[in-house]
């Protein structure tokens, strides 16, 4: 456990960083909630994890319920206040803060929201553009590491290069591409129970193209794809670990890839 | 055209069934971003192209009354008609009165998707003309009794046997084989031209209307439209308020835009301006010439929250980087414009009520804003025809109240946690073994084709707290 080390005195000052876990890594994957707070302790931060947090409200704001997101995102919004930066280990998350939240105020709360956009980040660019992480004491990943870009962090957030550069400093892993890697996976939220087969076709090329790799782990920075990716895997009974990409980051002994048997 | 928007799921799970035509579906969607991108690339500055157009386009539709009476004046001083038609049924009208009064038969078309929108070739079917559309694209679907499937490409939907087949059984050429497609295309040319010179009226559609100088601009790969507009004797432009730009230059900026991000080539074989009727010493083109300008709820849509929509050129750019389109085809959005921006358009000029599955059809994934060369941002066009359809209560009364206890929940964190909290141990539990669950209750729309993989068991905030606390103890 890490609090039982004793603390090295550091002469930078620390960064003082809120974690938004997201709701889903909160309830379906916490592992990756901890492997972002090891990731930024390392990267020289000083981790909250405010209490109140549940959900930045995606899925009422993408379902046209506004009613229901402005409260949600006031809430939010007041919660990170009192801090320097918030990251998030997602991207579509991050962009929910950032570009969506203005769009939802205007007045006062539009100027609040827009301080928190411009200090809210997603995590794999967080660790290489704010907090650089020191270089690994580890030996490489001996994998094969295939990577799906989530459409929100990569077009709202420009998250392309992070991730796989993190990879390689940090894991020695030089990414093997999928074939169409700039194409959504099928989840898009409530998308994919509306519209399941499609959902399911686009998940099936994603995950063919990820076999054609030859990769046995395929990494993401959001975990609705990788639940849906690995959940699609699973069914199909495909040999793929399916995992998020501060799982690999933070180095810890990896349980179970998402939606695999316990051992 | 009888709009079938409102089955567009069913349509859908239907086009995804016939596996032969989803797979020319993927390799559209594979190779058209391809030819866009190196297209693009090539150019050098598009994004200052897109910006500089998008300018151009808001500061006209910001004065499109003043435009739309110049364009009119400087186009009735080059000797044409000019007609408003404020409904589809005025600009079908109009063209049929215009046919009558010069005793036409037979009608030349060349590609236009306002008379798909306005069904014009079913009423001048009705009133006994002859129709024939001159685009091989639209050549093939109307000799297949088709509809469109892509706004620049209407026949993309039909493989070369088909068409082989097609021609083969309407044509009453005798033995032949059509091996190539040069065979094919040379049958079509040879029917074509008879149409062509024995047409009495012409009907084209516009990609720009250009105020200074009172022209229309056509951008086309067969040369057809030209043929249309300069045999026949009369010629009747048909198209929307929305396409006006000021100026010739502004036209010119648009064509460049719309070339590369429609089919990915510099330039297109043909890009003409027609100005008016043949003049004294002019050796050829038609005698009288018509420009008939629809609204159909255009105006309604300037003065909404939609208004951008209206900046877009009809290149198809978002139908090809579309997941859904390229995953279910153009046929499946059922009325005339598929795709993102039929997404959007369809809802627009018919009813919500009718078409409220359209904007559902997305996964917001971005891909169509990023490549729309008149920067229109259709993700959240959609997003807002969602919030419309949440309002006035078109979308699933259990949609709508999970959302709403779903974000009352939000806003209860300490209640929230625990519920969370009893869930996840219990699928945790239920999904130990496999680490996954095949089958869950009220969640058939996820298990039906995925497991639902299993939560680790305990939430994040409860572990977080507990090792927060276990760490105090211990320090």
């Amino acid at each position: 456990m890490e609090n039982q080390k004793p603390k090295r005195r550091r002469t930078r000052p620390r960064r003082d960083v809120a974690l938004m876990v997201t709701c889903l890594a909160d309830l379906m994957r916490p592992s990756v909630g901890f492997a972002a707070v090891r990731l930024l302790e390392r990267a020289g931060c000083r981790v909250t994890v405010p209490e109140r947090q549940t959900c930045c409200g995606q899925p009422a704001y993408n379902n046209g319920d506004v009613n229901a997101a402005v409260p949600v995102a006031r809430a939010v919004i007041e919660m990170f206040e009192p801090y320097d930066y918030v990251v998030i280990p997602s991207g579509s998350c991050a962009g929910m803060l950032s570009r969506h939240y203005p769009a939802l105020f205007e007045g006062e709360w539009r100027d609040r929201a827009l301080a928190l956009a411009a200090k809210t980040w997603e995590l794999t660019r967080f660790l290489t553009e704010v907090a650089p992480l020191p270089p690994p004491k580890r030996p490489p990943l001996d994998a094969t590491v295939t990577y799906h870009d989530g459409c929100a962090g990569l077009r709202e957030q420009d998250i392309k290069q992070q991730p796989r550069q993190l990879l390689l400093q940090q894991c020695g892993v030089d990414v093997s591409e999928l074939s169409q890697t700039e194409v959504c996976c099928g989840f898009g939220g409530t998308f994919c129970t509306k519209m399941p087969a499609l959902s399911t076709k686009m998940a099936d090329d994603k995950l063919n193209s990820a076999v054609a790799t030859g990769a046995n782990i395929l990494l993401g920075g959001d975990l609705g794809c990788l639940l849906h990716l690995a959940g699609r895997a699973r069914r199909r009974g495909l040999e793929l670990e399916v995992r998020h990409v501060a799982e690999i980051l933070a180095g810890t002994p990896p349980g179970p890839g998402i939606g695999d048997p316990n051992g | 055209m009888k709009q079938t928007s409102h089955a567009f799921m069913q349509h859908a799970e239907a086009a995804l069934a016939d596996a032969g035509k989803a797979q020319r579906r993927d390799l559209l969607g594979l190779f058209m971003p391809l030819a866009r991108d190196a297209a693009t690339a090539r150019y050098g500055d598009f994004e200052a192209l897109r910006a500089h157009l998008k300018r151009v386009r808001t500061h006209t539709t910001n004065h499109l009354d003043h435009y739309l009476a110049r364009f009119e004046e400087a186009s009735l001083r080059n000797g044409n008609q000019v007609h408003f038609a404020a409904t589809p049924e005025q600009l079908n009208n109009t063209v049929l009165s215009i046919c009558q009064a010069h005793g036409a038969r037979r009608v030349a078309k060349g590609k236009s998707m306002v008379t798909e929108e306005t069904a014009l070739n079913e009423q001048l079917l009705k009133a006994g003309l002859e129709v024939i559309e001159t685009d091989l694209g639209e050549y093939i679907i109307q000799q297949a009794g088709e509809t469109p499937s892509h706004i620049v490409g209407p026949a993309l939907h039909k493989s070369l046997p088909e068409i082989r087949r097609l021609f083969l059984d309407r044509h009453k050429l005798g033995e032949r084989s059509l091996e190539q497609v040069e065979d094919i295309v040379a049958e079509a040319r040879s029917i074509l031209r008879e149409q062509f010179l024995q047409a009495d009226v012409g009907v084209i559609g516009a990609n720009a209307l250009i105020a200074e100088n009172g022209a229309t601009m056509l951008v086309t790969n067969e040369g057809n439209g030209d043929l249309c507009a300069n045999l026949p004797p009369v010629l009747i432009v048909c198209t929307t308020l929305e396409r006006i730009l000021p100026r010739a230059e502004d036209a010119m900026a648009l064509q460049r835009l719309l070339v590369r991000s429609a089919t990915g080539q510099a330039q297109t074989c043909y890009t003409s301006f027609y100005s008016g009727p043949q003049r004294d010493d002019d050796v050829d083109g038609p005698l009288e010439t018509h420009i008939i300008l629809l609204d159909n709820k255009r105006t309604d849509i300037l003065a909404s929250d939609y208004s951008e929509i209206l900046d877009c050129i009809r290149c198809g750019a978002c139908l090809n980087h579309c997941p859904i389109y390229v995953g279910v085809g153009g046929h499946a959005y059922g009325w005339v414009y598929p795709g993102p921006m039929g997404s959007i358009l369809t809802p627009l000029l018919s009813s919500l009520e009718q078409s409220n599955a359209l904007p559902n059809a997305c996964t917001s994934c971005g891909r169509c804003a990023e490549v729309c060369p008149a920067n229109i941002p259709l993700p959240d066009l959609l997003r807002d025809l969602r919030q419309e359809e949440n309002q006035r209560q078109l979308n699933s009364p259990r949609l709508r109240r999970g959302l709403r206890v779903h974000a009352w929940f939000l806003r209860h964190p300490a209640l929230y946690r625990r519920l969370g909290a009893w869930t996840m141990s219990v699928l945790g539990l239920l999904g130990r073994r496999r680490g996954a669950l095949r089958r869950l209750p009220f969640a058939a729309g996820w298990t039906g084709t995925r497991d639902f993989p299993a939560p680790e068991g305990g939430t994040f905030m409860q572990q977080y707290r507990n090792r927060a606390r276990g760490g105090r103890r211990r320090g």
